[in-house]
């Protein structure tokens, strides 16, 4: 059975050879502070669950102060130029396509294989020797996971690319990315420190203080900007919505002005993810893909979001209030 | 209060354009302290979480996989797709594609596309092909707004797709945490309250994309 253990493996893996890659390229001027980066991402995914709580936080501490600190360089991955590009997109024309539409069909085709289905056809999970494929609880990551190798392998064979090429090009992207490739990680990290400490707790306390016991209108803004902020804090509604609804959701709009919970709940949450539009903190949605399509301005995805995201925060406190009571 | 002292230094940190991932060590470390733990437990608990979260990394390893198609031609092909239908605007695309992830991910379907899967290798160069062949060679400027608002679009239709889904995480919490509470929803119920979200999300961004055609249409008159 393939278990969530064994897609860390691979990235573990992948990261070896990347690490590797990147002390053996002399275009990097910052090859060795580079290629420890990676190493020390590949050490977290291959031994993360042997080096103790405190040795992982030394590990990403160590990360942390390379990235941080400007040890990430750029590297030179053999790769072809736009007129080779241009060449090959004409050879090969629609073929292109096809490794790039395996990965979400195995992705698919392998969480239904380990998972199985119910609606709106019934799927049975596959079972080999009476063992499920993979273990369902993570049945996405691990078909993303074997779709992403497929693919990779498809496109090497089929397009008749060079065998070191999988291991160069993400290389190449992965330089692209550089540091924003640790930050979602690190700040789902914080936001745990930031449970520990008690910080919703103080949050909730002081968004309750602003709702007046008789105003509906203000007690429904209150919840859903306080959903919104209190997500750009965290970089996350899932940390914001337990916080925001114990302290206003449930004691103001529930049970003293008899909201429709479902309503309440649903409305609130995505006023929450109206905040995570705007917010640097949720970095793989808004910084990862801003470093991926090599934006001047790191915050340029978040900038074309603020309009939609506010507009529909309005539309979120008008429809709690007009739905929910 | 002490303990928001950590946030203070996320939102300072952020404005001032520090490096962001020296300014979440520094908020665990400030909001750590100032709950009266030891540094060598905040970084304990730092690391628990680090370690606890490498999930959130796997998806790395489509990046092979989009590199070497990428090598192989992906985006000038993509690109070319474009050329052959006339009547296809930035803003045209985008509401497209924004359709496509909103249905898509409304049954459940979130990791079929995403940055790196689909608006890297696919959407973007498609929308700056578009916008190229309505104005002619366009500004570095311009074609980051443009990969800007493809990113945007994803994201929009993603977040305000999924919580039409009933099995989705946003979803399995809301349940969760209100039965701890003592309130039971049911996820259809919750699913049902998304819906209407979900509609004013299409024709709020779509509207908005269509603006933009419009909009860079004016930016690029003059200069004849």
């Amino acid at each position: 059975m393939i278990t969530l253990h064994h897609v860390y493996l691979l990235v573990g893996a992948l990261f070896v050879v990347f690490a590797v890659l990147s002390v053996r390229d002399a275009a990097n001027p910052k090859r060795w502070t580079t290629g420890l980066f990676w190493a020390l991402f590949a050490a977290s995914f291959l031994g993360g669950d042997y080096f103790g709580d405190l040795g992982n936080g030394v590990l990403v501490l160590a990360m942390a102060l390379i990235a941080g600190g400007g040890g990430l360089g750029t590297g030179k991955p053999a790769t072809t130029t736009p007129v080779e590009r241009q060449a090959s997109a004409q050879r090969w024309g629609n073929a292109l396509f096809v490794p790039a539409l395996v990965i979400p069909i195995v992705t698919l085709a392998g969480t239904f294989a380990i998972k199985g289905l119910a609606w709106p056809i019934v799927i049975d999970p596959v079972l080999i020797n009476g063992l499920p494929l993979g273990d369902a609880k993570q049945a996405t990551l691990i078909s993303l996971a074997c779709g992403a190798v497929i693919a990779a392998f498809l496109a090497v064979v089929l397009l008749r690319q060079p065998l070191s090429s999988p291991f160069q090009e993400g290389r190449r992207l992965m330089d692209v990315i550089g540091w924003a490739a640790l930050l979602p990680q690190m700040l789902a990290s914080l936001g745990a420190v930031f449970a520990v400490a008690g910080v919703g707790k103080v949050v909730g306390d002081i968004a309750a203080q602003w709702v007046p016991a008789d105003n509906l209108a203000i007690a429904v803004v209150v919840y859903c900007v306080g959903m919104a902020a209190f997500t750009m804090i965290m970089g996350n509604a899932f940390a914001a919505f337990p916080v925001l609804t114990a302290g206003v959701g449930i004691p103001f709009l529930i049970q003293r002005f008899g909201g429709e919970p479902a309503a309440v709940a649903a409305i609130g949450m995505l006023s929450g993810f109206c905040g995570t539009l705007m917010t640097p903190l949720a970095a793989n949605f808004n910084i990862v893909p801003a470093a991926l399509l090599e934006l001047k301005n790191r915050n340029g995805v978040i900038l074309a979001q603020i309009p939609t995201a506010l507009v529909m925060l309005a539309i979120n406190i008008a429809l709690m209030y007009a739905l929910a009571f | 209060m002490l303990t928001l002292m950590g946030v203070a230094v996320v939102v300072v940190g952020f404005a001032i354009g520090f490096n962001p991932l020296l300014v979440v060590v520094a908020a665990a470390l400030v909001t750590g302290l100032a709950a009266g733990m030891a540094p060598d437990e905040v970084l304990a608990a730092f690391g628990k979480a680090f370690n606890e979260n490498r999930f959130v990394s796997v998806a790395w390893l489509v990046l092979p996989a989009i590199g070497i198609l990428e090598r192989a031609g992906l985006q000038e092909r993509a690109r070319s797709l474009i050329g052959l239908i006339r009547v296809v605007t930035v803003g045209r695309l985008l509401i497209v594609y924004m359709l496509l992830r909103q249905l898509t991910a409304a049954v459940g379907l979130i990791s079929i596309a995403g940055h790196a899967q689909t608006v890297k290798p696919l959407v973007a160069p498609m929308a700056e092909a578009a916008a190229e062949l309505k104005h002619g060679d366009i500004s570095d400027n311009e074609r980051d707004k443009v990969r800007a608002l493809t990113a945007a679009t994803d994201n929009i239709a993603l977040f305000f797709g999924e919580d039409v889904f009933l099995a989705i995480g946003s979803i399995l919490l809301m349940v969760g945490f209100m039965q701890q509470s003592g309130i039971e929803v049911q996820p259809l119920a919750l699913s049902f309250w998304a819906l209407p979200t979900a509609i004013a999300a299409f024709f709020v961004h779509g509207a908005r994309l269509l603006l933009f055609d419009r909009r860079a249409m004016k930016t690029k008159a003059p200069s004849k």
